[in-house]
């Protein structure tokens, strides 16, 4: 066929390569990534450029699906986002004050200790913190048969004293992974709070393959903006 | 070509052409099957002879060009293209006759607001066995590839698409024609196939959603009120 030796001709750079490894890996479905990459390693058929690939996808991938990792002292959890980036493989979990290191491309926590206090926000955010941490624990668990939420201090993590702006951002996250069913799907929620306005966004993904190729993909931003009384602990929030 | 085949069924589906091409561009060695057994979205062509539209897929293509059932001419012209023959030929003229009356009687043509976007697309393989005994053997593959997109101000943006794949055998008689039969089968498959994507697309999906987070009139919630102290 002409198309074939035409195809023959054209050789793909490294880099070309490269690009195909990573878009592959960057859209795989919530929880199949490892599938993915499985079958990529196999029609790819180039190790080192499989390694690059993996090295630069793997953490877009984990920190935009925002996933959850265990503490290996299973000690508690902790979300992989950019919000709670410290470097490119250290994630704090400010619940249990910790600072956990991952592995990207094996997805998972392989090392753990204490933060310090530069990296923890002073006592005055975290008494707001704390406060919208144990709110939301009680909507999620009520909401969210498998939820996972982290409440991050995003900007203004140092100030001492009312008067100035600061920033907190609340993630939820729900996962259900049935790969055996050819079933998978994830819930992202992302609030986005500052003391003047407030952001939000729900993103959510679901993906049926059984017997074919079905995907859901739909994102919904709101804004709304609630007074609140400088000088309390009292905060309230919309679901 | 299994991790191949593997990829394209994780692949968002609305990605589809692109992720064929770059299958495409690192297994040039499989491209025959790749492009044989991957469906792709459908586009049309205007045949220059009498101006009615037609569909270019893998069946109609050679190189680059592809044959309008309605003229048999390739589009663009093409030297030595591959025809049908005279009998299959005939058969071919029939059937468009027949399918462009079921066109018309099936698909009602939707309604398009400038927000909502869809397209529905099938398309039907069938073989047919040797006559033996004044029966015949027809496999008839057909696959439905379905997109929805929506972005509005109220909703957001929200994109559902996907294909799903059935296969139906059968042994018939031949008496009453070929196409007699074939139009049976695809009319029976393309029923199943639609009340699947019902349950698949809406049922499954909308499972899905309500088990990550149930919908609040089923949850026996306490929202926080916001005039307490």
């Amino acid at each position: 066929m002409d198309d074939t030796e035409e195809l023959q001709e054209v050789l793909l750079t490294d880099d070309q390569k490269l690009d195909i490894a990573k878009w592959f890996l960057l859209n795989s479905p919530p929880g199949e990534i490892q599938y993915v990459a499985k079958d990529l390693k196999s029609v790819l058929n180039d190790e080192d450029v499989y390694q690059r690939a993996a090295a630069e996808a793997f953490p877009v991938y984990n920190k935009s699906n925002i996933i959850c990792l265990q503490f290996p002292n299973r000690s508690g959890e902790v979300l992989v986002s950019s919000f709670s980036e410290l470097s490119k493989d250290e994630y704090l979990d400010p619940r249990t004050a910790q600072v956990g290191k991952v592995d990207h491309i094996r997805q998972i926590c392989t090392q753990m200790r204490p933060a310090t206090d530069e990296e923890l926000p002073s006592p005055y955010i975290e008494e707001y913190r704390c406060a919208l941490d144990a709110e939301i624990s009680k909507y999620v668990g009520e909401a969210y048969p498998k939820g996972v939420f982290s409440v991050y201090c995003t900007s203004g993590k140092d100030v001492e004293d009312c008067g100035s702006d600061f920033e907190l951002v609340v993630v939820i996250t729900a996962t259900r992974h049935s790969p055996q069913n050819f079933c998978n799907g994830s819930w992202i929620s992302i609030w986005n709070i500052e003391f003047k306005d407030e952001l939000q966004t729900v993103e959510v993904t679901a993906h049926y393959f059984e017997e074919g190729n079905v995907q859901l993909d739909a994102k919904h931003e709101f804004r709304d903006s609630t007074i609140f009384q400088v000088g309390t602990t009292d905060l309230t929030g919309e679901a | 070509m299994e991790a191949a085949m593997g990829l394209m069924r994780r692949m968002p589906p609305k990605h589809t052409e692109t992720a064929l091409s770059a299958l495409l561009s690192l297994l040039p060695d499989h491209s025959s099957d790749l492009l044989s057994q991957i469906d792709q979205p459908l586009q049309v062509l205007c045949d220059v002879d009498n101006a009615k539209e037609f569909i270019l897929c893998e069946y109609n293509r050679d190189a680059d060009s592809y044959r309008s059932p309605w003229s048999n001419k390739y589009h663009p012209p093409l030297e030595e293209g591959i025809y049908p023959s005279a009998e299959l030929r005939k058969l071919e003229i029939e059937a468009n006759e027949i399918f462009t009356v079921y066109h018309g009687s099936k698909y009602a043509h939707g309604k398009r607001g400038y927000l909502h976007e869809g397209g529905w697309e099938a398309i039907h393989v069938i073989q047919v066995g040797p006559e033996v005994q004044g029966m015949a053997h027809y496999c008839l593959t057909s696959t439905i590839m379905l997109s929805l997109t929506t972005n509005g101000d109220t909703s957001g943006t929200f994109n559902l698409s996907g294909s799903i794949r059935r296969q139906m055998k059968a042994d018939l008689c031949v008496e009453d024609g070929h196409l007699c039969n074939m139009g049976k089968m695809i009319e029976e498959l393309e029923g199943k196939l639609r009340n699947q994507l019902d349950q698949v697309y809406f049922g499954k999906t909308k499972e899905m959603v309500c088990t990550l987070r149930p919908p609040a009139e089923l949850l026996p919630m306490a929202l926080p009120d916001a005039r307490k102290p």
